[in-house]
């Protein structure tokens, strides 16, 4: 594993990530409007609340989209510091790389629940157009390859949050409190999804908490994936660097490869990671077999077994993914323009009206798009 | 006794049913929280809103009538009484039940009466007013489920090896384990009772449901799994 120092917030050093296992469920919940309403944060806020008892205080967090309309154009990094010295270098590398159009540290409040907080600073940067040029990549490819880099090799520095005009907020707490450490009542965003941790094989940090982000991409995620290692070592071959031994990590870098780099539509994304089983693929009509007979066979290693059900956010959209099995519980449900989702239904009924509440089918994915005629 | 649950957490709220003088308790306002009716003894429990997880489980001598949808586990290892939910279930309905009586007005989730047991005379069940998700009936042992709405999803019965599952429909449910008989024609008198206190329960007529085609879901033999692992005929 990665031997980066990272302080682990109130867990003995020698308990990171991946070295210990914690036998243990989690809480997602999600909302999305097709018209692009900004909705303040205190919906999320209090829906994730109404399930406190799925989450343990051990990691909340919260992905909002919308929220910097300022700086649009500009990738906004959240970063959490371990101390000044690991600051310094990594500012020292983000200048090299980058334009920083504005820097700050994210906006807290003091909070008796929220405890050892790393420094956090976010920036609003536009790559260099010198260095863009050198590296000879895409824009995204080029801050995606500055934040494995800065994940990997700068100690004490951890890029959580990567996108243009969306960002995550995340902490060693529950939801309800980082919610209220990050002055979330502040941010508007058209989307919001949100995760109460229980940690399952590993104790609790700030970067391992929900959601997990890469560019746009933010996973929330409840459950424990059996695949992990299969998964993982598919993607290392790929560039993506799996520095977190989290089973969410791998779902985020599974997503930006088939999406970003593959080119595949969010529903074959789905198909992919859960399909049917083939004793079901079998008796589908010919031509979606062959559909998911090529994507099975293409995209083998990135099959997701074991039980999920994820909140996925992305620029311009929402979708949400149980298993095949439905192992995990998810509702799904509709009032006017904005479509919710949740691990219980009462998160959703905490904060709105639905005319519509269902239950998705495992490997049945909810997509909701903004509508064509909506400009952010 | 009314009690308005809002803002209260689950072992308040609990605590309050179960002290209530009486055998009636309504409850409004509930919104997640969980583990409501375990615990008590001969009450009747009325609920608005949408009561948490684990609602009924390991039941004991009371009645539940939920005037919403219900989430997941309800039921779980439910002894004795009756739950009656005038909306849709979650996953895991009566999981392990063994006892007692549970009515679904709408859908339920996945894995409806799996691990669902009976001994002697104490036989538990589930009527489905709509249609089940995967996995229903996965490793029942005993007891009835019955499925008026007619659908039920994938791996249905996988595993099952005691009890009985009858599907309303004209068609015979497809892709069953090779453990699982199909009977074509079932007695509806069998269930015919299950079939009226449903309509009562949620005034609904229940002339044609008592007349419709169903079709019986069993073992296919008193032990059909023995040589699953060993003790196979070479």
């Amino acid at each position: 594993m990665n031997h980066k120092t990272i302080d682990v917030s109130g867990v003995a050093a020698h308990n990171r990530e991946g070295e210990i296992r914690i036998p243990s469920g989690c809480a997602i919940s999600g909302f999305f409007s097709r018209r692009g309403r900004r909705m303040s944060a205190d919906g999320i806020v209090q829906s994730i609340a109404y399930m406190h008892d799925r989450s343990n205080g051990l990691g909340g967090g919260f992905a909002g989209y919308g929220i910097y309309p300022e700086y649009k154009d500009q990738y906004a990094l959240h970063i959490f510091y371990d101390d000044f010295e690991a600051r310094e270098n990594c500012e020292r590398f983000l200048n090299r790389h980058f334009d920083i159009v504005n820097l700050s540290r994210i906006p807290t409040r003091k909070h008796p629940r929220i405890t050892d907080e790393p420094l956090i600073w976010r920036y609003f940067v536009t790559p260099l157009a010198t260095k863009l040029a050198e590296s000879q990549l895409g824009e995204d490819e080029f801050v995606c390859r500055c934040v494995f880099t800065v994940n990997a090799k700068y100690d004490g520095a951890y890029v959580f949050s990567s996108g243009k005009n969306m960002g995550v907020f995340k902490a060693v707490g529950y939801p309800e409190d980082v919610g209220e450490f990050y002055r979330l009542d502040e941010y508007r965003g058209h989307c919001w999804t949100a995760h109460g941790r229980y940690p399952t094989n590993t104790p609790g940090w700030w970067g391992g908490a929900h959601p997990f982000s890469l560019l746009d991409y933010t996973v929330v995620h409840n459950g424990e994936i059996s695949s992990y290692d299969c998964n993982r070592r598919y993607m290392e071959s790929y560039g993506y660097r799996c520095t977190l031994q989290t089973d969410t990590e791998v779902i985020t870098y599974i997503i930006d490869y088939l999406n970003r780099k593959k080119g595949l539509r969010f529903s074959d994304v789905a198909r992919v990671i859960a399909p049917p089983f083939w004793s079901q693929i079998d008796n589908l009509p010919p031509d979606e077999r062959e559909t998911f007979t090529d994507l099975r066979n293409t995209f083998s290693p990135l099959l997701i077994t074991g039980p999920f059900s994820i909140i996925l956010g992305f620029s311009g959209g929402m979708m949400a993914l149980n298993d095949r099995l439905k192992l995990r519980s998810m509702v799904a449900a509709e009032e006017d323009d904005v479509t919710y989702i949740a691990s219980e239904e009462c998160a959703i009924r905490a904060i709105a009206n639905p005319s519509k509440v269902w239950a998705p089918r495992g490997g049945e994915p909810v997509i909701v798009t903004l509508d064509e005629d909506v400009k952010l | 006794m009314q009690i308005d649950a809002q803002g209260l957490d689950f072992e308040t709220l609990n605590r309050k049913i179960k002290e209530t003088a009486g055998g009636a308790v309504s409850v409004s306002n509930l919104l997640g929280q969980r583990y409501i009716g375990s615990g008590v003894r001969n009450k009747k429990l009325t609920l608005s809103g949408i009561p948490g997880n684990a609602l009924g489980a390991y039941l004991h001598t009371c009645e539940i009538v939920v005037h919403g949808n219900v989430q997941d586990a309800v039921g779980d290892t439910m002894n004795d009484g009756r739950i009656v939910v005038h909306g849709n279930a979650g996953d895991a309905l009566g999981y392990a039940m063994r006892g007692g009586e549970i009515f679904i007005r709408g859908n339920v989730g996945y894995r409806a009466g799996i691990h669902m047991k009976a001994y002697g005379d104490v036989v538990p069940k589930i009527v489905i007013g709509g249609n089940a998700g995967d996995f229903l009936g996965e490793y029942q042992a005993g007891g009835v489920i019955v499925v008026l709405g007619g659908q039920i999803g994938h791996f249905t019965a996988t595993g099952m090896h005691g009890g009985k599952i009858y599907v309303r429909g004209e068609k015979a449910p497809a892709d069953l384990p090779p453990q699982v008989s199909v009977t074509e024609h079932a007695d509806v008198a069998e269930i015919a009772p299950l079939i009226e206190t449903f309509g009562k329960l949620f005034s609904v007529d229940v002339a044609t449901l008592l007349t419709d085609r169903y079709f019986l879901l069993t073992p296919s033999q008193a032990n059909p799994y023995h040589a699953l692992y060993c003790n196979r005929s070479l």
